[in-house]
């Protein structure tokens, strides 16, 4: 079986960001990249599932400006066994995403596709339903757990109040959830020798795909500052402040 | 045009944020009718009808719909909408998973999580865990929007009259199939919908010690959160997680307990009215956003507030 992994280039989550004086966007100006935490989820998956010998090749998809090359490669060196960078300079909603990844599923025909439950700059948690739709494949969303079957995968969602367990026929889509597993570093030998596998750049074009945004940002704004509250010295304090100034308790 | 709204219920009972997803649809404008789609579901239809506000309920009973399977839900949404001019739902796990889906199947963008509403076609919502909100406007020609509950007060659960309609479709894809759920049992109030909440995070040591908390809890009326270093570490499930991985809220008062106050916390609390915090290493993020800090050990000051209140 054939695994299709989406991976995205974002800010690193460590990055305190800082909208523009001009309220057009975020300041990404030499600020460090990243592969979407989520992303690096979905890419241990699907090499465990080669580990296991239920996958037997891994394709990483990644859309956007040459640089996300980068993630790609990072994907190669953790185990994947080749690239795809469809590339573009536009700014890439959900919808245009899962159009370019539904016609590389047609291409690819995976049995499997990993994405993450949701980025970390747009904070959207749509392209792999997107996807779903567009393909007719059913979805395990928020995963914590994946345990293929004979031509099914069952798939531990975590919902609102605990946890759901759906069986899907295959092929599916998972999107993955932050406990699903815990990713691995890649080493050094694996990072070099990923620069000799595959990596193949298209452009949205190729896939005859129109990606100019559907959604118009107005501005970009910071949130309300908190103000900066007081310490108190003492429990009795704190149960004085919070019912006499904030009327809370 | 008409505003759709999905309610999001356990067959039996409409949950909360369908409340708080009407409230937005009143504030686009227009008239707003109600989807209950589950499986004997007729009560949760009858609670929907009661709803301030809205004009009409449509039922949509089948077993195809009873665990609101995206495969199953999202094309009965898509047929429904071409009726309306906007289609919402709560972003909750279950908003989450099938509105894309809809989105996809329409041929339109859709608006995650919005905080507020500017206009039929302009809406407010957080990027970047939070730390930017953006202004964005939508040309298509159905809005599919899912709503962050905790960005609108909840609309009278009653006083509203609502007809109700059933409708025939049933969309069953056949590609999926429920197996089991397994949910956490609690007596005290649902996190997202709660007036207090009281968070532990690593320095709580262990799972036994949030019973500290509980014991607050009760006193107040609160629901017991967590971060997410907590639910990582074993604590507590994960469904009690406060993040932007977890659960938004934003009570009156939220009270963090050995939480130091990383950003992926700080998305899902800091639009709490009253912050609490109490940790003993005063230089922790979370003293620049509490309203009041207490510099102590928790393992003291908890059980001693609990005496106090």
């Amino acid at each position: 079986m054939k695994v299709l992994v989406a991976v995205k280039r974002v800010v690193d989550y460590n990055v305190k960001v800082r909208v523009k004086s001009d309220q057009t966007g975020v300041d990404l100006a030499n600020v460090k990249m990243a592969m979407n935490p989520f992303c690096e989820i979905a890419v241990e998956e699907a090499v465990r599932l080669k580990e296991k010998g239920a996958a037997d090749e891994i394709v990483v998809v990644s859309m956007g400006p040459k640089a996300a090359q980068e993630q790609i490669r990072t994907a190669l060196a953790l185990g994947a066994d080749r690239g795809i960078l469809i590339e573009t300079d536009e700014e890439l909603e959900s919808l245009a995403v899962a159009k370019l990844l539904a016609k590389v599923v047609d291409e690819e025909q995976p049995g499997l596709v990993i994405l993450g439950k949701q980025s970390i700059d747009s904070d959207a948690n749509q392209t792999g339903q997107m996807l779903g739709a567009l393909t007719g494949m059913p979805q395990g969303t928020f995963a914590s757990e994946v345990n293929l079957g004979e031509g099914t995968v069952d798939v531990t969602r975590e919902i609102d109040g605990g946890l759901q367990t759906v069986s899907l026929n295959m092929p599916a889509i998972v999107t993955t959830d932050l406990r699903l597993n815990e990713p691995r570093y890649a080493s050094l030998p694996n990072i070099m020798k990923a620069k000799r596998k595959p990596l193949d750049t298209k452009t949205p074009a190729d896939y005859g795909v129109e990606v100019a945004p559907r959604l118009k940002t107005l501005k970009v704004e910071a949130p309300a500052e908190r103000q900066g509250g007081v310490k108190v010295a003492s429990v009795d304090e704190l149960v004085e402040k919070l019912k006499n100034e904030a009327k809370v308790v | 045009m008409s505003i759709l709204v999905i309610a999001e219920h356990d067959n039996a009972a409409l949950k909360g944020a369908t409340l708080n997803t009407v409230a937005a649809a009143s504030q686009i404008g227009g008239e707003i009718h109600v989807l209950v789609a589950g499986e004997n579901c007729g009560a949760a239809a009858e609670a929907a009808a009661q709803v301030a506000g809205v004009s009409k309920v449509l039922l949509a009973d089948n077993a195809a719909y009873a665990h609101q399977l995206a495969e199953n839900i999202a094309p009965l949404v898509a047929e429904l909408a071409a009726n309306y001019g906007h289609v919402l739902a709560p972003a909750t796990t279950n908003g989450k998973n099938f509105m894309p889906r809809v989105a996809a199947q329409l041929d339109v963008a859709q608006l995650s999580d919005i905080i507020a509403v500017e206009s039929a076609d302009t809406f407010k919502r957080p990027i970047y865990a939070g730390n930017a909100i953006a202004t964005v406007q939508s040309g298509d020609s159905v809005k599919v929007i899912t709503v962050r509950a905790t960005g609108f007060d909840p609309a009278a659960a009653s006083g509203g009259s609502a007809t109700i309609e059933a409708v025939g479709s049933a969309h069953d894809a056949g590609i999926s199939r429920f197996v089991k759920e397994e949910l956490a049992k609690s007596d005290r109030p649902e996190l997202t919908a709660a007036r207090v909440v009281i968070s532990g995070g690593r320095g709580m040591g262990n799972g036994e010690n949030f019973a500290l908390l509980e014991k607050v809890a009760d006193k107040l009326g609160a629901a017991v959160g967590a971060s997410r270093a907590a639910v990582d570490a074993g604590f507590v499930p994960n469904d009690m997680q406060v993040g932007q991985t977890g659960k938004i809220v934003a009570p009156e008062l939220y009270i963090a307990v050995g939480i130091s106050g990383a950003i992926q916390h700080l998305a899902g609390m800091k639009d709490s009215k009253y912050i609490v915090a109490i940790n003993k290493d005063e230089e922790a993020p979370i003293f620049s956003v509490a309203d009041y800090g207490l510099v102590a050990d928790l393992f003291d000051a908890v059980p001693e507030l609990e005496q106090k209140l």
